[in-house]
């Protein structure tokens, strides 16, 4: 694996970032504060992939988004290629979307449903005004080579494309003005097996090829572990674990990290030798106090109650936020 | 062991067109099969068309029976004795299933009321039972909630309460914990396990995810455009699978263990009901296809001797998953 930590400086770098949304909960209540994101921090280098995994409502997407620039985060700071982002709907922001790009869940959502394709993926490099149109026209054929489709498909519309060919669409939309971070919400989850494949196969080779940063946020651990050299695990608006991927399946330390790889389904594991949490992941809008895990956690202890664990390095590029330090007990892994 | 349901060469047609091709299956007492299979591939339609619970413009041929009877087509007030009572059913999102305006507690104990033929302090006490036995905590409050006070986990909790609430001989779980977190996933699998274990229900696990039906069947059939292509242990799916669309499936799922390696999709994609060609459906996307493929149409019959089907004519042998890279 590559040490990106040293070999460049990181093309993002988000510290601390913090968000806080208002939510009533019924017609006449007083709105709620609800803390999506807490002090959020890391860094993504130049040709990596950082995962981010968690369950709905732990703040992942709402992360991506603040990485992007779409929403603006409550504090902290989120520096791209050394410079912190300009205001969202500012000219400035407007040039630098166009080294950011990203790509949803729902292919058929992300598009225009009256326009081909073709003109979809041109749209984006007329509004950065990039090249002349003839080399647009251009720019638009070579992307749909790249990710897979062929001229006959340009003229098409969305309707007329299945749900793979959608997002390879979708992709190269975020690829013709060339940048240099896609942020990937859910790309895979709305995908069957054998095209879902084919889309990660497409990811991590254009990676490679055009030397993307990539932020994949997924809940799907295996799609995760497939993609990404790193992994950032999320939990209640926190980052609990930080590993390279290879690391942080096969030894994962924290207690949640540890529940969600043993409850994702492997073939020929039975379900006797699952490690299952008790209670469901909790209401961002009540936090609990200490450890946001505790009330779930099979290991908690009377400290975790009122002492919020923060990240620290256990070992070289493996960040923990729990005071506990303890391998899953062996039956509940995967082998 | 003796049959509780089975089906017989049925095949479904959405205003004439044929999406499932003459399935067979049968399902012991208390047995778990797993029915997997891609996005339209008719996994679902097969078992709402055994419960008449398709929309009139489908018309369904063939025999489906449960203990015997007939049910296929079969009236509607014959139906209704079966649903629920024989046979319940739960599905993707609890939420919707749910009704938003009625609270748990009335809505179970209808279903009591009219499976059972419970009432008042009976029902409500048997409604807290259920909800008791699949792990809701709290359960005499809970009665009284909405469904939008619950989290999803304890949506589809509540609808298994209220399908066991017929005391089944079968359930019948379509895509149950699809729309669910990983953890929350796990637990419910788990749950359904258990009931099954505890009251020897019959479990049809119908879904896209191998590793949930390998967690809780025994047998899986594997579908592709409308037919079952592959039947075989959960066990042999994995280690001696015989069709090449089960290796494909396998091959192009990623895991969590073990060495990365890229990952091998099937080329190509699944072709649309009304464009299937002659001989295999899969042919345009099988390594293993010859000429016969193009022209004959393979028959699901029996191989080795576990009990293995396979409709291929070229059928793998002793292929595992640890070979299946080279695929």
């Amino acid at each position: 694996m590559t040490d990106f930590k040293q070999a460049s400086p990181a093309l993002l770098a988000v510290d601390r970032v913090r968000k806080r949304y208002f939510a009533r909960a019924g017609f006449l209540s007083e709105p709620k504060p609800v803390d999506a994101v807490v002090d959020v921090s890391f860094t993504v280098a130049r040709g990596e992939t950082l995962g981010i995994v968690g369950e709905s409502g732990c703040g992942k997407s709402t992360t991506g988004r603040l990485a992007l620039g779409l929403e603006a985060p409550d504090g902290g700071s989120v520096r791209f290629d050394g410079e912190h982002l300009p205001k969202q709907g500012s000219p400035a922001w407007r040039a630098m979307r166009r080294r950011i790009q990203l790509v949803f869940q729902d292919p058929l959502a992300a598009l225009d449903r009256r326009l081909p394709i073709a003109v979809q993926i041109r749209e984006s490099l007329d509004i950065h005004a990039m090249g002349d149109p003839k080399a647009r026209d251009e720019r638009v054929m070579s992307l749909l080579t790249a990710v897979g489709l062929t001229k006959d498909h340009a003229a098409r519309y969305p309707h007329e494309l299945s749900g793979g060919q959608r997002q390879r669409v979708v992709i190269a939309r975020a690829l013709a003005t060339g940048p240099d971070l896609l942020v990937c919400d859910e790309p895979v989850a709305a995908l069957d097996v054998s095209i879902q494949a084919q889309v990660v196969n497409l990811l991590m080779d254009l990676q490679a090829e055009l030397g993307l940063a990539m932020i994949f946020i997924s809940h799907d651990l295996k799609v995760v572990r497939q993609v990404s050299h790193r992994v950032a695990v999320m939990y209640l608006g926190t980052l609990v674990e930080e590993a390279d991927a290879d690391v942080i399946f096969k030894d994962p330390r924290h207690p949640y990290t540890q529940a969600l790889v043993s409850s994702s389904p492997t073939p020929r594991q039975k379900m006797k030798s699952r490690l299952l949490l008790t209670g469901e992941p909790p209401d961002p809008a009540a936090r609990p106090s200490g450890c946001p895990f505790h009330p779930r956690c099979p290991k908690v202890m009377a400290m975790c109650q009122t002492v919020t664990p923060t990240m620290r390095e256990i070992t070289p590029h493996h960040y923990l936020a729990c005071h506990l330090n303890e391998p899953a007990s062996l039956e509940s892994m995967a082998s | 062991m003796t049959t509780l349901f089975e089906i017989e060469t049925l095949s479904i047609a959405f205003s004439k067109r044929t999406v499932v091709h003459d399935i067979s299956l049968t399902l012991e007492r208390g047995e778990a099969l797993g029915v997997v299979g891609e996005s339209g591939c008719g996994k679902s339609v097969t078992f709402l068309a055994s419960l008449g619970l398709l929309p009139d413009k489908a018309k369904a041929t063939g025999r489906v029976r449960l203990a015997g009877e007939d049910i296929l087509n079969a009236p509607a007030a014959a139906l209704e004795r079966i649903r629920g009572r024989h046979i319940a059913m739960i599905f993707q999102d609890p939420s919707s299933a749910l009704n938003p305006v009625l609270r748990i507690g009335s809505q179970l104990s209808e279903a009591l009321s009219l499976h059972r033929g419970l009432s008042g302090q009976a029902a409500r006490h048997e409604a807290r039972r259920l909800l008791d036995d699949v792990g809701i905590p709290d359960a005499a409050n809970r009665l009284n909630a909405y469904p939008h006070e619950l989290s999803g986990g304890q949506n589809q909790r509540v609808m298994i309460a209220m399908a066991l609430a017929g005391e089944p001989d079968m359930l019948i779980a379509d895509e149950p914990t699809t729309a669910l977190d990983a953890t929350v996933q796990a637990q419910i699998l788990e749950l359904i396990d258990k009931i099954r274990r505890d009251r020897g229900m019959a479990v049809v696990l119908v879904s896209h995810d191998l590793g949930a039906i390998a967690s809780v069947c025994e047998r899986v059939a594997v579908m592709y455009a409308g037919r079952i292509v592959e039947m075989n242990t959960t066990d042999a799916i994995f280690d001696d699978h015989r069709h090449p669309y089960t290796r494909g499936l396998l091959s192009a799922l990623p895991e969590l263990a073990g060495p990365k390696r890229r990952l091998v999709p099937i080329r190509g994609s699944v072709p649309e009901p009304w464009n299937l060609p002659q001989g295999c459906a899969f042919q345009a996307r099988c390594d293993s296809a010859s000429a016969r493929c193009h022209q004959a149409l393979p028959e699901l019959v029996p191989v080795g001797d576990i009990g293995q089907c396979v409709a291929c004519h070229h059928p793998l042998l002793g292929a595992t998953m640890d070979d299946r890279y080279v695929a």
